[in-house]
């Protein structure tokens, strides 16, 4: 096993946010930048999403910061010179009430002073973009063709890679045993030795409070378990990824043919831990849900299920910061299942602010000082979640 | 000669993918999964696992009984979403 070296920056989590961050960071140069995950690539959460990249939000901060992950995304195979299967066939957003739809009109709205060209559609319209949609499912749509899906493992390789060629220490297998406070900075446990980082990012998504415990800090945020699954591939027919508000069921085709979704399932209690295993429950409503949207996929055969989870903190928003009661150690984390379309965009910011530079606003809408003690509880300001 | 054979039939993954896959130091079954895609089409690595790990086995210099199999997913064959379903379909 090869030593750790000693960092500037020690980044807990080799998930997309990681390493799109070392990659930023070391982009900059002038810094020693580790990355240590307890498991292989792709291993959590961000080899386990469906890969949806949306700019449709509720909110103009997540509009305008999405439209410039797109950007990123749309150059990043050309860019990092792999090929990460990215389509843009938009998204489908169906409102199977009226109030989902007026809710759907609200966010249109907000879209459009973004430039972003979400349009809302009628049922035909709807009906026309996907035929095999089911017309008593729905009342209204909205649809903006600029969205797209893309095959989430390539990005870690990309990002890992091109970290790795500018100096970054990746190591995989290396779990995080223990952190020691040491004058201003860490000192790093892991069974492949110590080492020491002047300050630490964790970007450990839903194990973050896991990690942050071994700094005595707790975070407020929870697992919750979302399943997967994907059929058998099919000549391409599906354009946009289609998402019902009702029953947060998500399903696009990828380049592979594909089918790939979820849908919402009853919150068991996984106890404040990280569970992943298959439940046939879920492929059950699913299959119905899907069914009943497109019956025309009755005989599509599903070929794998899979889970991972969403990293929910107590409003819904993400908690990115230092934390005030340990100088030194930041957090980047509860993305609520949208981390990975996320990552881009934020880890460019973040590497910014953290090598000194602008403080961009989403760092005080999403600070972790929010959830301080006597702090009153906010209501997160985004309601376009999916699943 | 290695890029002519084919272990995972399903998505054409070659004996040159996987060695090429443990060059990059993705020598775990998990990792070469990913990787590559094998194991990822409807025989779920029913079919190749075996020739795939003994490929992994030679090209990382490991023995075959260090490298454990990837999970199995669900569901054991490719099934209908109207049999998930419990429906009838035209």
């Amino acid at each position: 096993m090869k030593k750790i070296p000693d960092a500037d920056i020690a980044i807990i989590g080799a998930g997309v946010m990681g390493l799109a961050l070392a990659h930023n960071l070391a982009e900059a140069g002038g810094k020693r930048i580790v990355v240590v995950d307890g498991h292989y690539l792709a291993w959590g959460a961000s080899g386990r999403n469906g890969g949806g990249v949306r700019q449709q939000w509720s909110t103009e901060m997540n509009v305008r910061l999405m439209q410039e992950s797109m950007e990123i995304c749309a150059h990043f195979a050309k860019r990092m010179r792999i090929n990460v299967w990215m389509r843009r066939g938009g998204y489908l957003f169906l409102a199977g009430t009226q109030a989902a739809a007026r809710r759907l009109e609200r966010n249109v709205a907000v879209q459009a002073r973004c430039g972003l060209g979400t349009q809302m559609i009628a049922p035909e319209e709807a009906r026309a973009l996907v035929p095999e949609l089911a017309s008593d499912r729905f009342v209204a749509a909205c649809y903006n063709p600029t969205d797209g899906i893309v095959f989430p493992w390539p990005f870690l390789w990309g990002y890992a890679h091109a970290a790795a060629k500018r100096g970054v220490a990746i190591h995989t297998s290396t779990p995080v045993t223990a952190i020691e406070r040491r004058g201003g900075g860490f000192r790093i446990t892991t069974p492949g030795g110590t080492f020491k980082a002047a300050r630490i990012v964790c970007a450990a998504g839903a194990w973050s409070p896991e990690v942050a415990r071994l700094v005595g800090a707790s975070l407020p945020n929870r697992p919750q378990r979302h399943e997967i699954l994907s059929t058998e591939p099919l000549k391409p027919f599906l354009k946009p990824m289609v998402t019902v508000s009702e029953t947060g069921l998500y399903v696009s085709q990828s380049l592979r043919g594909e089918l790939v979704g979820g849908v919402s399932m009853p919150d068991d209690d996984d106890g404040g831990q990280v569970r992943l295993g298959s439940r046939l429950a879920f492929t059950t409503t699913m299959a119905r849900a899907l069914v009943e949207l497109m019956p025309i996929l009755g005989h599509v055969k599903v070929v794998r299920q899979w889970a991972g989870p969403y990293d929910i903190s107590p409003d819904g928003d993400p908690i990115v910061g230092e934390l005030a009661d340990v100088p030194g150690f930041h957090v980047v984390c509860g993305f609520r299942g949208h981390g990975f379309m996320m990552a881009p965009v934020v880890a460019r910011h973040l590497a910014a602010f953290l090598r000194g530079g602008p403080r961009h606003e989403f760092l005080n809408a999403w600070s972790p000082a929010r959830f301080a003690t006597g702090a009153p509880p906010r209501r997160g300001g985004e309601d376009m979640f999916i699943g | 000669m290695a890029r002519k054979v084919i272990l995972c039939r399903c998505e054409d993954v070659t004996l040159a993918d996987v060695q090429h896959a443990v060059t990059l130091g993705y020598a775990d079954v998990e990792e070469v999964k990913r990787y590559t895609g094998f194991g990822t089409g409807p025989c779920q690595g029913k079919e190749c696992l075996r020739g795939v790990v003994a490929a992994i086995a030679e090209a990382a210099k490991r023995a075959p009984d260090t490298l454990a199999p990837f999970t199995s997913r669900p569901p054991l064959v490719p099934t209908e979403l109207a049999i998930l379903a419990g429906k009838r379909t035209k």
